[in-house]
């Protein structure tokens, strides 16, 4: 097995009297998805948060491609190649796909050789090029994202973040608010990350998803990480037993 | 398989109603204003003439002046209810500063420099605090500028020592305002043709009502301004991030736009189109008054909105803006013109806002009900 692109080791998180993250070792290797299980308030967010430099660990490190990121900003962080998908994307709805797979690095071209204007279309063709890699088909380069679909809007978050360079995607409820097709196309989109040795963590309370598209769930509860599972030893019964803590008693506890 | 063909068209067909709504929604303030002109035109004796474009045009520019930067202002889901007092704050500034050096004894031009530098400075005042307020701070733009709305006409008056206009502009003075702010690059006279920059001394006065002012100063200075901020607008990095922060501000930061020295930006600009539009009603006037803006704010933002842009953000440019002014002074003019009361034209220009809301909720309708195709 490869090397870990991601450790974070004895990770620990307060919020005032409340342990949200408690010593969590979990790392992440090239080209796999790691499901990130729990139930609300199981510190998974948190821990995720801890990686991209939200919020700032109180004990633990986390190394990343051997940097040791833990108390770096969160802009140094997505620099360094971890990008965060969160459930709501982060776009610009109202402008273009060009415009948003660039938001805030915006490329520009001399009008009259003087005048730096935005190059919209430099940019709506590179986004093109984003999104033809993943195989997404958008009718118009033009439209505003908000007459895109959800799982297209999902597709332009995905591409900006492949675009930039993301070594490392994490994804929060990605399939949360779409429709069946949609969710589809959207595990077929992390198929695709990991086939481009990029890996992916995923959080997501869908057993579905988790079953078609992780190669290994890491499933937390109380702030604690309970079970690290490879999918060939992971059934969903199984899972949810660890979720809601009737694991702990043995094989045969009884689930109520 | 036919079912997703159905399906197929159905969405493609949506597409099309889509963009022949968004074309209608664009441009529907053009064809209205292009109605009004021509409607008013063939009713109104004498509206149809350069004479009364140019007098439309002159009218227009406090309104077309102050919508300019509130244009901004609205794109990033903001409002400025200060600005109306601003154009007097500047008004008011300009003038003193202009009287006063001028009584000491400086050059009447150096006097008028100083006092347009100093009015357009002192409105950048309001527009940096408000900034500050709404970026830093989080106070909701409509009470951060409500309250700079009162701060402002306070300061206003209190300039003018609580009088309606500044007094003790010299004779001399007045008169080197009135040149330039009724002024006009190029004049049409019946008869003797065109001629730059000045009337000829030895047209007899009979003759002055004839005269067309072809490229009025007011005009020409505030089409300068549009272009520059109309262009900023659309093509330029700053003019993005304003729309960025407009459809999602939490989406700008995150993308790394410096969200609150952006937003502290779009005031101060807000302040100082408001400035420029009180140093002209100062030339246009020749009196220092702080009460200037206080009729034309609510026009302006009716402006921003006739012109299409969303109160809710993330929409709009500044030729909406211009055509909203626009709007808005040939009803003023044309209901004169028709000597239909005057009070008329507040119930048009009421109506006209709605509309305006009206074609700006059916267009978001329809793209919710695309989107969820």
């Amino acid at each position: 097995m490869s090397e870990a692109i991601l450790t974070a080791t004895g990770v620990s998180k307060h919020f005032g009297g409340l342990t949200a993250v408690d010593n969590v070792d979990f790392a992440v290797r090239p080209g796999e998805v790691v499901a990130l299980l729990g139930d609300n308030g199981a510190g998974k967010s948190t821990l995720i948060k801890c990686i991209s430099g939200v919020y700032r660990p109180e004990s633990g490190r986390v190394i990343f491609n051997d940097v040791d990121i833990t108390h770096h900003a969160p802009a140094d962080i997505r620099s360094r190649g971890i990008e965060t998908i969160y459930q709501d994307l982060a776009l610009a709805e109202n402008l273009d796909v060009g415009a948003n797979v660039f938001l805030g690095k915006e490329v520009t071209r001399r009008l009259f050789g003087l005048l730096p204007v935005t190059d919209d279309n430099y940019m709506r063709q590179e986004a093109a090029g984003a999104l033809d890699e993943l195989d997404i088909h958008i009718p118009s380069l033009t439209q505003k994202l908000v007459n895109l679909s959800g799982g297209q809007r999902q597709a332009v978050a995905i591409a900006r973040a492949m675009y930039w360079n993301a070594k490392l995607v994490i994804m929060d409820e990605p399939t949360a608010a779409l429709g069946v097709p949609e969710q589809r196309k959207v595990l077929a989109l992390i198929r695709s990350l990991r086939e481009g040795n990029i890996p992916v963590i995923l959080i997501s309370h869908t057993m579905h998803d988790v079953m078609a598209v992780a190669d290994r769930m890491v499933i937390m509860r109380r702030g604690r990480v309970v079970a690290n599972l490879p999918r060939a030893d992971a059934t969903e019964e199984l899972i949810v037993r660890h979720i809601v803590g009737s694991a702990d008693s043995g094989e045969n506890a009884v689930m109520i | 398989m036919a079912e997703g063909m159905a399906a197929d068209k159905t969405k493609r067909q949506t597409l099309v109603d889509a963009r022949f709504v968004e074309f209608l929604t664009k441009s529907w303030s053009y064809l209205f204003l292009l109605g009004l002109v021509v409607f008013f035109s063939l009713t109104g004796t004498g509206f149809f003439s350069v004479r009364n474009f140019s007098s439309i045009l002159t009218t227009s520019t406090l309104i077309m002046l102050m919508s300019i930067g509130q244009t901004y202002v609205v794109i990033t889901a903001g409002i400025d209810l200060s600005i109306g007092w601003t154009v007097g704050l500047s008004s008011v500034t300009t003038a003193r500063v202009m009287r006063d050096l001028a009584d000491s004894g400086a050059d009447v031009e150096f006097a008028m420099l100083a006092g347009v530098l100093g009015g357009l400075a002192v409105a950048l005042i309001p527009g940096l605090v408000n900034g500050v307020l709404v970026a830093r701070i989080k106070v909701p733009p409509f009470i951060a500028t409500l309250g700079m709305f009162g701060i402002v006409r306070g300061v206003a008056f209190l300039l003018t020592d609580g009088q309606q206009v500044v007094r003790g502009l010299s004779a001399e003075l007045r008169e080197a305002l009135r040149t330039i702010g009724n002024g006009s690059l190029l004049f049409y006279i019946p008869d003797r043709g065109f001629e730059w920059f000045s009337l000829p001394p030895d047209l007899p006065p009979q003759q002055l009502r004839f005269v067309s002012q072809l490229l009025p100063y007011p005009v020409l200075i505030t089409a300068l301004v549009v272009v520059v901020f109309a262009f900023i607008l659309a093509r330029s990095k700053f003019g993005r991030h304003t729309y960025v922060i407009g459809g999602s501000e939490e989406a700008a930061r995150r993308s790394g736009i410096n969200v609150d020295r952006h937003l502290i930006i779009i005031y101060v600009i807000c302040g100082f189109t408001a400035g420029i539009a009180g140093v002209l009603h100062l030339f246009r006037f020749t009196a220092g008054a702080p009460q200037a803006g206080e009729a034309a704010l609510l026009s302006s933002v009716a402006a921003v909105v006739i012109g299409g842009t969303n109160l809710f953000g993330g929409e709009g440019d500044i030729m909406g803006a211009v055509v909203g002014s626009l709007i808005i002074a040939v009803l003023q003019t044309g209901l004169v013109i028709l000597n239909i009361d005057s009070i008329w034209q507040f119930i048009v220009v009421g109506v006209v806002i709605i509309i305006a809301v009206l074609v700006n909720q059916l267009q978001t309708a329809l793209e919710r009900l695309q989107s969820n195709v």
